[in-house]
């Protein structure tokens, strides 16, 4: 099976060992190469460690202020409605300081794709706690482990997003093989809904943070399937034809 | 025929490539690269390029190739 390396991955990126962001750069590059939509594509990331990207990613992005990239993509997308658009976040920027910008692009079912890498904190910064951090986390501003009677819980945002009128929503992980083949049919799945014009897609990664979880890469991915799943359960939650 | 390629500069050694692949072909053996991390080795006996080592690696360390088309 021939296997190359993705034009838009032109030069090496510069996230840590073991790193979620690596992969799903590459899947969402294959993506949208394989659906021809390569040239045309329009990013917009934010504040995170998606920022390195616009340094070592070959489509035309823009660099958003913290959280506002769904707003920034939604622009966009308005102006340029053949190109195929996606905001790239993470959780501390889409679900913290950018809580209302993602909400209110789903709420209006607007026709861009969000692609959330979900590693229980902020961890650019070196490991804050955000609003996935799970219950008794340990962070460096949770030392003790996230206390939900002052934090609220662990914020779900297939549950929230799941009330409202979107085209498509999911929820992959990347801990093995088979975990990274379903993670790239939903995000192939969530931009044939933006081209289909469908209205507003989010594909959720449960992506691992060596560095900021103080954990090899691979007792990362061990954590994500031993402890995260059971509270971000893995599937489609809107638009998967099931 | 078709082979694998190792971009071993690119590796960052998170050994998620070694336990993914189903032939067992692959091991922490490689040079440490420029960047001081250590590197894979293959064992092209083993290897049935099934492209799995290029799928799960996060740093784009594997291509599979022609083998005239060298990388
Ligand atoms: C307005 C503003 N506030 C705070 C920061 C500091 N900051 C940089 S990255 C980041 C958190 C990013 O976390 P997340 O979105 O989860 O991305 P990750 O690095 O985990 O992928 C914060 C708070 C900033 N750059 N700008
Ligand atoms: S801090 Fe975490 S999310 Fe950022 S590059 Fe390193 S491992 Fe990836
Ligand atoms: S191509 Fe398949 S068999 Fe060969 S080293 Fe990679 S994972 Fe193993
Ligand atoms: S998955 Fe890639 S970066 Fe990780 S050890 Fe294997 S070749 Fe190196
Ligand atoms: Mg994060």
């Amino acid at each position: 099976m021939k296997k190359r390396r993705s034009k838009i991955l032109y030069v090496d990126h510069k996230f840590c060992p073991g790193c979620g962001h690596g992969i799903v750069n590459r899947l969402v590059a294959e993506v949208l190469e394989e659906m021809n939509e390569d040239k045309g594509a329009i990013c917009a990331v934010a504040v995170g460690c998606s920022s390195l990207m616009p340094d070592t990613y070959g489509v035309d992005i823009v660099q958003s202020q913290h959280g506002r990239a769904a707003a920034v993509a939604v622009g966009i997308k308005r102006c340029r409605p053949d190109n195929m658009v996606f905001s790239y976040q993470g959780d501390g920027d889409a679900l913290a300081i950018g809580f209302s910008e993602t909400m209110y692009a789903a709420i209006r079912n607007e026709n861009i794709t969000v692609i959330l890498i979900n590693n229980n904190n902020f961890g650019m910064t070196g490991g804050q706690m955000s609003p996935t951090t799970l219950e008794n986390q340990r962070t460096t501003t949770s030392p003790y482990g996230r206390d939900v009677s002052l934090t609220g819980k662990p914020l779900d945002v297939m549950k929230l997003m799941g009330t409202l009128d979107v085209a498509y929503l999911a929820r992959g992980t990347l801990t093995d093989i088979k975990e990274i083949t379903k993670t790239k049919k939903y995000i192939r799945k969530a931009f044939e809904a933006q081209k289909n014009k469908a209205g507003y897609s989010l594909v959720e990664i449960l992506s691992p943070c060596p560095t900021n979880w103080g954990m090899t890469p691979l007792n990362a991915c061990k954590h994500i399937n031993q402890v995260v799943q059971s509270v971000y359960p893995l599937g489609e939650y809107q638009g998967g034809g099931k | 025929m078709e082979k694998l390629i190792i971009h071993r500069e690119s590796c960052k050694g998170c050994q998620y490539c070694i336990v993914n692949c189903p032939k067992e072909a692959l091991t922490m053996t490689g040079p440490i690269n420029i960047a001081g991390y250590m590197t894979t080795e293959v064992d092209a006996d083993k290897c049935i390029t099934c492209g799995i080592c290029y799928n799960v690696c996060p740093d784009y360390v594997y291509e599979i190739l022609e083998e005239e088309a060298k990388a």
